[in-house]
């Protein structure tokens, strides 16, 4: 028997039981039914000691390939192999941020409360807008969300989405639209980016109109365009943002998005085979009783100093229940608090430079890439640090030649852009740890690939 | 059994009366912590690179600080923030249990942490064997048949579940529209319910706290798509009529739900799937003891029955005919319910502390469990009221009542005292149906000693308020944490969320004169 964490000995059990008026720990289960009571034992493989454990947990990691100095990383799609320092890996694995509890009792939960609190300015201020949440699961989830706020500030269930959105995220929304009943129509690409000219708006109202700048594909849309259609078909404007872009670009919020959302992992956060990420949501105060999720708010305690606590809990699902517009309880809290952590350590200077260098690496890449025979551009916009190509050879049998060259060459598109002309192409991302010699072994390697 | 003063975390385990300054005070124009690889790029400006429209008049502002300065900031943070790690941690409902370091040093190999999620099957062979291992083991403790670990947390566990009832009933051509839901059930359980498109109908409790059998087959019909319950149930009780009630929902054609919250208690002894239970989500950050990270990030895979698995959100981690691991779609699947494939660090924990403990090691973490909340409840008798009066599972619901009735004094003011003595606060208020509730579970991993000083300390706070000219001391309380208790409402009626809506950018209400910028 391996409980190794139960720290009772045979003889305390037995007085325990004993002052219980107990002869066994069976004796516990009085209340369920004999009929339904597992006869053997649970059907699992026997216990390892922690060093077998941790041989096993070799073995299988030798299974793997991570990226690093000997599979170069240049897959993105949503998740992007930027520079963790040491310092923020070790202030965010702190185990009184990592062991802790939803900060119900906010005496003794200032310090998750206040990063909380600094998190949040971070991510409205990237988002150009005036309030964001405490975290969602990823992404996705902030789309979701986002659209769902949209749809009950409106009381318009039609979503105009550009295909231009991560299909993974645009697969979620599907899925949950499914319980909603939102009406999801997707706007078709062009040359790269939304062809929003392509709807039939017959209609003409709408309750959501989502973007992404930059696209999946690395495009930069013109947001003005989305503007002008939220205001014409009376729609909330969804911008889904890379965080690490708005080093170098302007906010969505300057160009008029109501609700921000985007993907956190790109600020401090492992690839770790996607996850646990977390989901960024910013919207405007007027919006704010129908943010999804936690909220800190700054207020003092009794004796007059300030202090943190989460606020307008009114919204929230264990008190308004049924009625409530979300049904998030736990979030991404440790995924928040570290990105908190990244952004202080980056500063105004450092998250430009990210963006900064992660772009010069694209254009590098992408010229490089470009020069090879048979690979085309598959976008024509701008881009920004990722970007797609069309290459005379399936996409995958590409990524897997390259793999034996030692590079993660890019992410195939395929889902979400069946039948258009994107099908095919290879998603290819840079960021700020791409070096000269990295991408020119690149381009040597998918030659290669491709002679 | 003696309360040996290890058991409690210290009497003021927390440091720091000051306000610490935000990283916004701290903040000095043109420091940076911050450094780059050496690329040897070109240094195109950002003029080159972005066109006009697109470029900033001014770059974003954060903080600029010394690393010296960030690692002393969030060093200070964490000072401020009780943990599980620090001490006991008796949150009901919560399973506020001790989160292995082998777990999370499996979580930090990079090995597994540095897979990108988008890496063919080929360079992730380590990682889909272990989901698919992970998948088996959720199935055999849940006595399900497959299962997917997409969700990130159980409320998008629960919010799954319920797409796959609704997927379920649409694929037998029925359009049914109410799930029911008992009225201790928690939160989350009829957000999830609205949010998946159906409507809530809640059922009552028994006078011994199980679920109402007669209003509950009263309500049962034809429309009826499914129930959500957590058993043991939310007063820790274990309904005792369970199969009674899983039995009345099956025959209305409708299906039930399993709300693993709770299932800590039940490990090895009895399986949702024996009950008659036909979607299970589980709670990985409580059952399996990966940690909470102060709200976040949980895991909240859904199991179901063979019937159900054509439907599970895809892709799926699977062995294939080769002999090598894949990714699959269920046939009908509902489709994603996640960015990529969920919180797999979180996944990965959950299977290092599967794999410590075997079938036998995981019963006993349920008995003891268990047996510490039943001897808990015994001690709390002669403070507290114990409504629904029965052995108990995980955690034991007891009530304020009368000491309110007597004393004044409320579940509150309790659960603010004993942080002064050095425990985490109960859940309080919480189920509903309560009066004056201590929703108290104390884990197999706390010791018998500090579960007698936690006894200790809940019986000396009743006595205390029942001491004339010491009533007032909880009321008073916490006076020792780094703040006191706080003014909520002035945090909900004048909202400052964001350091830049603060009055005047930097006067905090307190001592917030440390904006170095002036």
């Amino acid at each position: 028997m391996s409980a190794p964490f139960v720290p009772h000995t045979e003889d305390e059990i037995e007085n325990m039981l004993a002052s219980l008026g107990l002869s066994s720990l069976q004796e516990l289960y009085g209340a369920v039914p004999a009929a339904i009571r597992l006869a053997g034992g649970l059907d699992l493989p026997d216990p390892l000691s922690e060093p077998d454990l941790r041989e096993r947990l070799e073995a299988l990691g030798a299974a793997n390939r991570p990226v690093g100095a000997s599979l170069v990383c240049f897959a993105g799609a949503g998740a992007y192999d930027h520079e963790v320092p040491a310092v923020v890996r070790s202030l965010a694995s702190r185990s009184e941020f990592v062991t802790a509890y939803t900060p119900y009792q906010p005496e003794v939960a200032q310090g998750v409360l206040q990063a909380l609190f600094e998190y949040q300015t971070m991510v409205a201020r990237l988002a150009g807008l005036d309030v964001a949440n405490a975290s969602l699961y990823d992404g996705a989830t902030s789309l979701v969300e986002a659209v769902n706020l949209a749809v009950a500030a409106t009381g318009c269930h039609a979503v105009l989405c550009s295909q231009g959105v991560n299909p993974h995220w645009r697969a979620v929304m599907s899925t949950f639209a499914r319980g909603s009943g939102h009406e999801i129509v997707e706007v078709p690409l062009l040359r790269g980016v939304t062809n929003w000219a392509s709807l039939d708006l017959a209609s003409g109202k709408a309750g959501a109109v989502v973007v992404a700048l930059p696209n999946f594909l690395g495009c930069l849309e013109d947001l003005r365009q989305a503007r002008r259609l939220a205001e014409r078909t009376g729609a909330r404007l969804v911008v889904c943002f890379d965080p690490v872009a708005a080093g170098l670009l302007r906010t969505p919020g300057s160009f008029g998005a109501d609700v921000v959302v985007g993907e956190g992992q790109p600020l401090g956060t492992a690839l770790s085979f996607g996850g646990p990420y977390l989901g960024l949501f910013a919207c405007r105060l007027g919006d704010v009783r129908r943010l999804p999720g936690r909220l800190v708010g700054e207020t003092v305690d009794t004796e007059g100093r300030r202090a943190y606590v989460t606020t307008l809990r009114a919204r929230e699902q264990d008190i308004r229940r049924e009625r409530a517009s979300s049904n998030v309880c736990t979030n991404q809290t440790l995924m928040a608090v570290t990105t908190a952590i990244q952004l202080g350590w980056l500063g105004t200077g450092g998250l430009r430079q990210v963006a900064l260098r992660s772009a010069r690496a694209a254009r590098y890449a992408r010229e490089s890439l470009l020069a090879i025979d048979g690979v085309e551009a598959a976008t024509d916009a701008p881009v920004l640090r990722e970007f797609a190509l069309r290459l005379p050879l399936r996409a995958e049998t590409a990524i897997e030649r390259l793999a034996e060259e030692g590079y993660l060459g890019g992410v195939a598109v395929n889902e979400g852009y069946e039948g258009t002309s994107y099908a095919g192409a290879l998603l290819v991302a840079t960021t700020e740890r791409r070096t000269r010699a990295e991408i020119d072994g690149l381009a040597t390697s998918l030659e290669k690939v491709l002679r | 059994m003696t309360a040996s003063p290890g058991g409690r975390a210290l009497s003021a385990p927390l440091a720091g009366r000051e306000s610490e300054p935000t990283l916004f005070e701290l903040s000095v124009p043109g420091r940076q912590a911050s450094s780059f690889r050496t690329t040897s790029l070109p240094e195109w400006p950002a003029e080159d690179l972005v066109p006009g429209e697109w470029l900033p008049e001014a770059p974003v502002e954060l903080p600029e600080v010394s690393e010296r300065d960030l690692v002393a900031h969030f060093t200070r943070l964490s000072h401020r923030q009780y943990s599980v790690d620090l001490g006991a941690y008796p949150l009901g409902s919560c399973t506020m249990k001790y989160n292995p370091k082998l777990c999370d040093e499996a979580a930090g190999m990079a090995a597994f942490a540095g897979v990108h999620p988008a890496a063919p099957p080929a360079l992730a062979q380590g990682w889909l064997e272990l989901l698919v291992e992970l998948e088996e083991m959720l199935c055999a403790v849940t006595g399900m048949s497959a299962a997917t670990l997409q969700p990130a947390a159980g409320a998008a566990g629960e919010l799954t579940g319920l797409l796959l009832m609704r997927a379920w009933h649409d694929a037998h051509h029925e359009a049914r529209r109410r799930v029911i839901i008992p009225d201790a059930a928690h939160g989350t359980n009829p957000a999830s319910v609205t949010i998946s498109g159906y409507e809530v109908t809640t059922v009552g409790t028994t006078e011994r706290g199980d679920v109402d059998l007669s209003e509950l087959r009263s309500v049962l019909d034809t429309d009826v798509a499914g129930m959500m319950l957590t058993n043991p149930n939310t007063l820790g009780l274990f309904e005792e009529n369970i199969i009674a009630v899983t039995d009345a929902v099956h025959e209305a054609g409708a299906l039930m739900y399993y709300d693993g919250a709770n299932l800590n208690a039940i490990l090895g002894v009895v399986r949702p799937g024996d009950m008659g239970f036909d979607i299970v989500h589980l709670n990985l950050h409580k059952t399996f003891a990966t940690p909470h990270g102060g709200g976040g990030p949980g895991a909240g895979p859904v199991a179901v029955r063979t019937e159900l698995s054509p439907f599970l959100p895809g892709p799926r981690p699977s062995l294939l005919d080769d002999g090598s691991y894949g990714w699959t779609s269920p046939p009908r699947s509902i489709g994603r319910v996640h960015s990529w494939h969920g919180n797999a660090l979180v996944l990965l924990r959950a299977w290092t502390y599967l794999r410590l403990h075997g079938p036998e090691g995981l019963r006993r973490v349920a008995e003891v469990a268990v047996l510490n909340a039943n001897w808990l409840k015994e001690q709390l008798r002669a403070s507290y009221d114990v409504p629904y009066d029965r052995p108990v599972m995980h955690e034991c619901v007891v009530s304020a009542s009368s000491l309110e009735r007597d004393t004044g004094l409320r579940a509150l003011d309790v659960a603010k005292r004993l942080l002064e003595l050095g425990f985490h606060a109960p859940t309080i208020y919480f189920p509903h149906i309560v009066h004056e509730a201590l929703m108290i579970e104390p884990t197999e991993t706390e010791s018998p000693q500090t579960v007698a000083a936690l006894a200790d300390a809940l019986a000396e706070i009743a006595a205390e308020a029942r001491t004339a000219g010491r009533a007032d001391a909880a009321r008073a309380a916490p006076r020792t944490t780094p703040v006191g208790r706080l003014d909520e409402a002035r945090a909900a009626r004048n909202l400052v969320a964001t350091y830049d809506q603060r009055a005047g950018g930097g006067d905090g209400g307190g001592d917030g004169a440390h904006d170095s910028r002036g």
